[in-house]
């Protein structure tokens, strides 16, 4: 990149495209080639750059020029101002919310300061659709180096002593999953990339495929060498479409570099990747469902072990590890076990990516290391709560995790922390609420997504999760009673207990933590027919403000089961034994009269 | 529902899913690719469909069937002109993606999973597009719409009709 005075590197991730930042690509190239400044000028549309709450992005290099929320139509203002006069524009520029000013360098945001970009770190600084790029910034170096002078053995002691365990939810060791499928003998070997990525709001893995394809690549070729193995799989969503455009350039670009294919680098390793697509089932995320599903079968799930590194895609030894776990490898042979080792905690080493989203002033994805506190990542990198509300719970683990709370906050956060803490890393997701979140309907929201991803093969999660589902609703529309909470938990800990995978075994904890740590807001549900964050409808009571009220008579018009009484220019009522809620008196009253309680 | 609709397979519909079916060694291993590629060619997989696709790769319908109806990317009922799909995943349910559907029901009286009569709109809901930073996110057919409140859904559809 060094041969360009300035570099202007634009996101293209899947969030600031939405905001039309490919227009703003080409008008930055079209303004640049009118000044005929395009030979000193160089525009790249990277990978996301984390901060996707004021998307598009916009970095300039090399001075680090950090420009928030920019329109196609400023790509004029940024190349006449920034380039030709050298000059920042200021309105662009990332406003410090607490202290009011403009910061122009990233590196000063309260989102970056904290963060440490491993997985990460050629997101958002390389163009994801050229090779060159990414062997400038050590791609593939790694594959050289274990190559030419370190035996498998070697590298999976490389990987045991840096403690890596796999990001993809589960935590088990890299190392020595690697290691079991070396041992387990076969003719054939394969090396999966799971990149299913299920848990609905997290989006780390597709950041990852759309801004550093090649450094998931080049692990699943060293997976390949030290397992003995000459294929490779990607497993992704259908619902990834740029992440697979991506992946398929990084593929035919390695393939033409000799970095993927026959004999690479000419050291007589043949190793070569393809891809298969997922279609939309969240528990073909679990790695035996996935084999089968790559089969072209149903993706149900079967009983472990045995293991997949001892029979796995095809019957044969097969390596399932998640794109995260992968994206970390290169660096660790890189820099070095004991490197890695010294970030993190004892027992979760290195950093872990999350996407934060909620009610979350800054949402984006974020890396930090291993060990830092959920208040960390909540009030200083996530920037607090939005407009200045409470902060209730957070949610990590997704559909399989628990909500933490205030009393959580000063945690490490760490495989075994949160666990302790009754929820769980999962695969990244981490979702803020506030005081306008009911958590009982929280724990509904999960339910209705395994109720709908569970592929049924066992009774306790296929049923089971159904009914936990219909108490619930139960409770949500204002019938709950007293037993129902007893009965939610014996039937919670009878799903955990019998399931057969790991989407019945966990489905239950959004539940059973939401118990445990707003028990008060199940029993205000039931016994006071109160839900505090005024969320559940049926809970509320749709009132009239005398003082707001003209006696117009619309609302009484308009209520279906005439519950509204009130003559002309005098206030109306509503009479609550008959309404049945359904908000149409509020939608046709022009003075705001009509309250939800 | 979903086995009223039939169709009768034209002469290069047949020899499209031959194609495909050949493109991929005929290998049972590829049914989910094969399906893959023939929805994205007529949009959906209708029963016709599936009985080809079964006698090209020799396995049983059912077996094809039970593949389709698994997984929520295949569909066996053509989607509208139109598609609409809100994101009901987790950062965009906290951001409210529920009163965004139900605006969409009401401005389009149809269900989830319906098709408007005039088969200009269909609506559907996904999890998660990744672009949770702009929650909440509604999709009609390739475009993006991010911060999607309520009161925006009338415009949305207006750049549609
Ligand atoms: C219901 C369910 C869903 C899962 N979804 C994912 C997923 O989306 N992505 C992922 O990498 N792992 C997922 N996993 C974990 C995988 O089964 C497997 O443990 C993981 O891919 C192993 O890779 P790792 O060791 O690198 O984490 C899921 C597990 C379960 C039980
Ligand atoms: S626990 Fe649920 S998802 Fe897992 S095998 Fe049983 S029914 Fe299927
Ligand atoms: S939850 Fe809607 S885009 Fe991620």
């Amino acid at each position: 990149m060094a041969d360009y005075k300035y570099d202007i590197l634009v996101c293209g991730g899947t969030g600031c495209r939405a905001t039309e930042s490919e227009l703003l690509v080409s008008n930055l190239k079209a303004e640049l080639k009118t000044l005929q400044l395009d030979s000193e000028v160089q525009v790249v549309s990277t990978g996301c750059f984390g901060f996707c709450e004021k998307g598009p992005i916009v970095k300039i290099m090399p001075d680090n020029t950090f420009y928030t929320q920019v329109n196609a139509s400023d790509a004029a203002e940024i190349v006449s101002e920034h380039i030709v006069k050298g000059r920042k524009v200021n309105r662009l520029l990332y406003l410090d919310p607490v202290e009011n000013k403009n910061v122009a360098d990233s590196k000063n945001m309260d989102f970056y300061k904290k963060q440490l970009r491993v997985a990460l770190r050629n997101c958002g600084f390389i163009n994801p659709e050229n090779i060159e790029e990414s062997i400038a910034r050590d791609g593939y170096s790694a594959l050289g180096t274990i190559l030419q002078s370190i035996t498998p053995e070697g590298v999976i002691d490389i990987l045991k002593k840096s403690g890596l365990r796999g990001r993809g939810g589960g935590g088990f060791p890299t190392g020595i999953k690697w290691e079991m499928a070396r041992k387990n003998n076969a003719d054939q070997k394969y090396v999966v990339c799971n990149a299913d990525e299920g848990d609905p709001g997290a989006f780390m893995d597709r950041s990852i495929l759309e801004g550093d394809p090649h450094s998931v690549l080049e692990a699943m070729a060293i997976c390949g060498y030290c397992i003995g193995a000459t294929k490779g799989l990607i497993y992704i969503r259908a619902e990834y479409p740029l992440a697979i455009k991506r992946l398929k350039v990084a593929i035919g670009q390695a393939r033409e570099y000799g970095l993927l294919g026959k004999n690479i680098l000419d050291f007589g390793f043949d190793f070569d990747v393809e891809l298969r697509y997922g279609a939309g089932a969240f528990v073909c995320g679990e790695e035996t469902s996935l084999i089968h599903s790559m089969e072209g079968k149903r993706g149900e799930p079967t009983v472990k072990p045995p293991f997949p590194a001892e029979s796995g895609f095809m019957n044969k030894p097969t390596i399932v590890n998640n794109v995260e776990t992968y994206a970390n490898i290169p660096v660790i042979i890189n820099k070095g076990a004991d490197w890695f080792a010294s970030i993190g905690t004892e027992k979760s080493k290195g950093t872990k990516v999350f996407a934060l989203a909620g009610k979350i002033n800054n949402v984006g994805l974020i890396e930090v290391p291993m060990g830092t506190t959920l208040r960390e990542v909540i009030f200083e990198i996530g920037g607090g709560i939005k407009n200045g509300k409470k902060f209730k719970a957070v949610q990590t683990g997704g559909p399989s995790g628990g909500c933490l709370t205030e009393k959580h906050l000063d945690i490490p956060i760490d495989f075994d922390n949160l666990i302790a803490a009754g929820s769980m890393m999962g695969s990244g997701g981490m979702i803020v609420m506030d005081e306008d979140d009911c958590m009982v309907s929280m724990a509904k929201f999960f339910l209705e997504f395994t109720v709908e991803e569970s592929c049924g093969k066992c009774a306790p999660c296929r049923i089971g999760n159904k009914r936990l589902f219909e108490i619930l609703t139960k409770i949500t529309d204002g019938k709950g009673v007293k037993q129902d909470l007893t009965d939610l938990r014996n039937l919670c800990n009878v799903i955990k207990d019998t399931s057969l995978c790991g989407l019945g075994q966990t489905s239950p904890n959004p539940i059973l933590s939401t118990m445990e740590n707003f028990w008060h807001e199940y029993v205000d549900h039931i016994e006071n027919h109160k839900c505090e964050a005024a969320h559940c409808r049926a809970l509320m009571k749709y009132e009239i403000d005398e003082e707001n009220c003209i006696g117009c008579t619309a609302c009484a018009r308009a209520c279906p089961v005439a519950a509204i009484t009130g003559s002309k220019k005098m206030p109306h009522i509503i009479n609550q034994a008959i309404c049945i809620k359904c908000g149409a008196c509020m939608e046709k009253c022009k003075f705001n009269a009509v309250i939800l309680k | 529902m979903a086995d009223n609709i039939t169709i009768k397979l034209k002469k290069e519909d047949n020899e499209f899913i031959e194609k495909v079916c050949a493109s991929f060694n005929y290998s049972k291993t590829e049914l989910i690719n094969v399906l893959h590629q023939v929805q994205e060619h007529f949009g959906y997989l209708p029963a016709e469909v599936q009985e080809k696709i079964a006698s090209e790769l020799k396995m049983s319908v059912a077996k094809v069937f039970g593949v389709v109806t698994f997984y929520s990317f295949f569909t066996m009922l053509p989607k509208g002109e139109f598609p609409i799909s809100i994101c009901t995943g987790t950062a965009c349910y906290v951001r409210g993606a529920e009163k965004v559907l139900d605006e969409f029901r009401k401005q389009l009286n149809i269900e989830v999973g319906q098709t408007t009569p005039d088969g200009k709109f269909s609506l559907g809901c996904l999890r998660c597009v990744g672009a949770c930073g702009l929650a909440p996110v509604v999709m009609v057919g390739e475009k993006t719409f991010g911060r999607v409140s309520a009161d925006k859904v009338e415009e949305i559809l207006a750049e549609f009709r």
